[in-house]
């Protein structure tokens, strides 16, 4: 099978800014890839240029099979899209924003009405199908944006930081959703910037000033990353990691009360009375971005 | 006090970072004072006026040129029938006519008191007052000539301020609410964020235009109705037969405030920015148009300025159907006018949105 998203040496500058730079990706259908990095990186540039909506200053490649460049209306409709503000209408009731959501994506008169049942089963928005959207809690807010988003039922699904100001136990629950969409067939790409959400991703790509600086599937960015993290409780931690800044075998060393964290390229750098423990992905990309 | 600076220093922050609110603060006052300034003139002059001249002679030459030496007329060429003078009347071009009837000139050696006939569009109140107290004045100098100026009102002949005003009112409220309902379509869409879904929906910028614009044809024609049938209950102001050719050219002119608002709503980032925009622009609309203050009174620039606004030449359809019982074919410059304005602001407009959308 052709991959979903294939694309290279993608770049947009803005006037003077360099947004992003020699972006290459490929992305399997039925794989859940994440884009991690800071806020500012460059992350919904890439995606707005692999949507379709913004074109690439250099580059080329193709998003569904379609040419990013010359069949990005195409791409348009074939992709459901999802960002931090949700895309709602804060004044219309759930059946209504699913309604006018479905009619942008063009769905026959015949169809709407089976898809919309079919979607406030599926999110188990059934009771709330007449509330006003603006006064939807936030986990329900996600779960009706995330019913919007798929109403067309797209093969792609791009998420743009979806989790964002959401609390962890709708996190949670997004997650679980996301999981169910790609056990059904759906590829979904998906930036974030909380690193703990890593471990939900098949794949990632870490971006950073506009730049990647790594792609894999977690274990292998952590493993490739040739890092050797240690913890423990020591009396002169804050001594200790002052001690360790000027070393340039260590990454980072820090101090959360007694406690001491090392990230070192080098295991012999890592002070006595730590114990080695597993690399996480936030340590990996700490890691890339001060290479 | 600390914090009182502290907030002040911080609002004049924003102001410089939001420049389109910082150009306000300083635009609307300015342009408002030099429009307003220079344009409004209540004392009417410079009415355009059609000869008709039975009796082209040295006397009458004469008697046009101390007409315009009132400074309250400004000839804008001859007629040859009652009929070309009603058609330039009906039609807006004139304000006045005057009719100097034949033997006009061999009169003035007689011992006969001579009259001239002096017909005035009644459907402008303000026009009314200045043109027959000029010409009032004019005769009242001219006694020893024996020369009587009859003034004839047309359309309107009791002067009842309200049968000027109301077919106005049609003009100036669907400017006042489409412009203000349109300019906060995109503005909204915007400051909650969901035009980020739409950017990256199949939507065209057309689409999102029409989309946005069709519901408030609607409710354009619901007002328009509203205010002619309160104006019919009210005044007793009957449509006329018209009123058919009047709903159709309505379209073009309610197309063109949408279109205007939707301009506007791109500019805007927030509605509060655009809701300025839309009161910037409602202030010349009422003043300039036509609909308070005759626009012959204006100066020269200003009145080609008039020419841009929609409600100038809607005005004038408006009138011409309701007061003086005109045709579309008599009306069709104004037809033509907006119908080039709305042209041109849907270009812009969809534009602007194409801009917005990427």
């Amino acid at each position: 099978m052709s991959p979903t998203i294939a694309v290279s040496g993608l770049a947009k500058r803005f006037g003077d800014l360099q947004a992003v730079q020699d972006v290459s990706l490929v992305v399997q259908p039925g794989e859940l890839f994440g884009v991690l990095g800071p806020n500012g990186a460059g992350k919904s540039t890439t995606i707005r240029m692999l949507c379709g909506v913004i074109d690439p200053s250099a580059g080329s490649g193709t998003v569904l099979g379609l040419d990013l460049l010359r069949e990005s209306e195409a791409i348009k409709r074939g992709i459901g899209y999802m960002t931090q503000s949700f895309s709602l209408y804060a004044d219309l009731s759930v059946g209504e924003n699913l309604r006018f959501w479905a009619g942008v994506h063009g769905l026959g008169f015949l169809r709407i009405g089976p898809r919309i049942r079919e979607q406030l089963a599926r999110y188990q928005l059934d009771a709330r199908i007449d509330q006003i959207a603006g006064t939807l809690s936030g986990g329900w807010r996600q779960r009706l944006a995330l019913a919007c988003a798929t109403i067309h039922q797209p093969r792609l699904l791009v998420l743009d930081e979806p989790t964002a100001g959401v609390d962890p136990v709708s996190r949670r629950e997004f997650w679980q959703l996301i999981g169910q969409l790609v056990r059904a067939g759906t590829t979904v790409l998906c930036s974030t910037h909380y690193m703990d959400e890593a471990e939900h991703f098949d794949r990632l790509a870490f971006i950073f000033q506009g730049r990647l600086v790594g792609t894999g599937t977690p274990a292998e960015l952590a493993a490739a990353a040739h890092l050797h993290v240690g913890e423990g409780e020591l009396a002169d931690a804050a001594a200790v990691a002052g001690a360790l800044a000027a070393d340039p075998r260590v990454v980072e060393a820090a101090v959360h009360g007694r406690s001491l964290r090392v990230i070192a390229r080098d295991p012999a750098a890592l002070p006595a009375g730590l114990n080695p423990i597993r690399t996480t992905i936030e340590d990996a990309f700490v890691a890339a971005t001060r290479a | 006090m600390n914090r009182v600076l502290a907030i002040a220093w911080k609002e004049l922050m924003h102001l410089r970072r939001d420049r389109l609110s910082l150009a306000m603060v300083i635009l609307l006052p300015t342009v408002q004072f030099l429009l307003f300034g220079f344009a409004i003139d209540t004392d009417v002059r410079h009415v355009p006026l059609a000869i008709l001249d039975r009796d082209p002679s040295p006397a009458s030459r004469d008697l046009v040129r101390r007409l315009e030496a009132t400074t309250y007329y400004r000839t804008a060429g001859a007629v040859a029938t009652y009929a070309e003078a009603d058609r330039a009347m009906r039609e807006g071009k004139v304000g006045a006519v005057l009719v100097i009837p034949p033997g006009f000139a061999a009169a003035s050696v007689g011992e006969r008191t001579r009259q001239v006939q002096l017909l005035v569009d009644g459907s402008d109140p303000m026009t009314v007052g200045a043109t027959t107290g000029a010409a009032s004045g004019l005769a009242a100098s001219l006694e020893a000539d024996r020369l009587q100026i009859v003034v004839d009102l047309r359309y309107n002949p009791q002067q009842i301020s309200a049968v000027y005003i109301v077919p106005g009112l049609v003009g100036v409220i669907l400017t006042f609410t489409l412009v203000l309902m349109t300019s906060l379509a995109i503005a909204r869409e915007r400051e909650r964020g969901t035009i980020e879904g739409l950017v990256v929906s199949p939507v065209k910028s057309w689409e999102l235009i029409a989309g946005k614009l069709a519901p408030y044809v609607v409710i354009g024609y619901v007002q328009m109705t509203l205010v002619l049938v309160l104006g019919a209950l009210l005044f007793g102001i009957r449509p006329g037969p018209g009123v058919g050719g009047l709903y159709a050219v309505a379209l073009l002119f309610i197309g063109a405030n949408l279109a205007v608002g939707l301009v506007f709503s791109t500019l805007a980032r927030t509605q509060g920015q655009a809701m300025q925009l839309a009161v910037f622009f409602l202030l010349p609309n009422i003043l300039l148009s036509g609909f308070m203050f005759p626009i012959a009174a204006m100066p020269d620039g200003i009145r080609q300025l008039t020419e841009i606004l929609p409600l100038t030449h809607f005005l004038r359809v408006v009138r011409g159907i309701i007061l003086k019982g005109a045709t579309l074919a008599d009306l069709w410059p104004e037809i033509a006018a907006l119908a080039g304005l709305l042209a041109g602001l849907l270009v812009v407009a969809t534009l602007r949105v194409r801009r917005r959308l990427a």
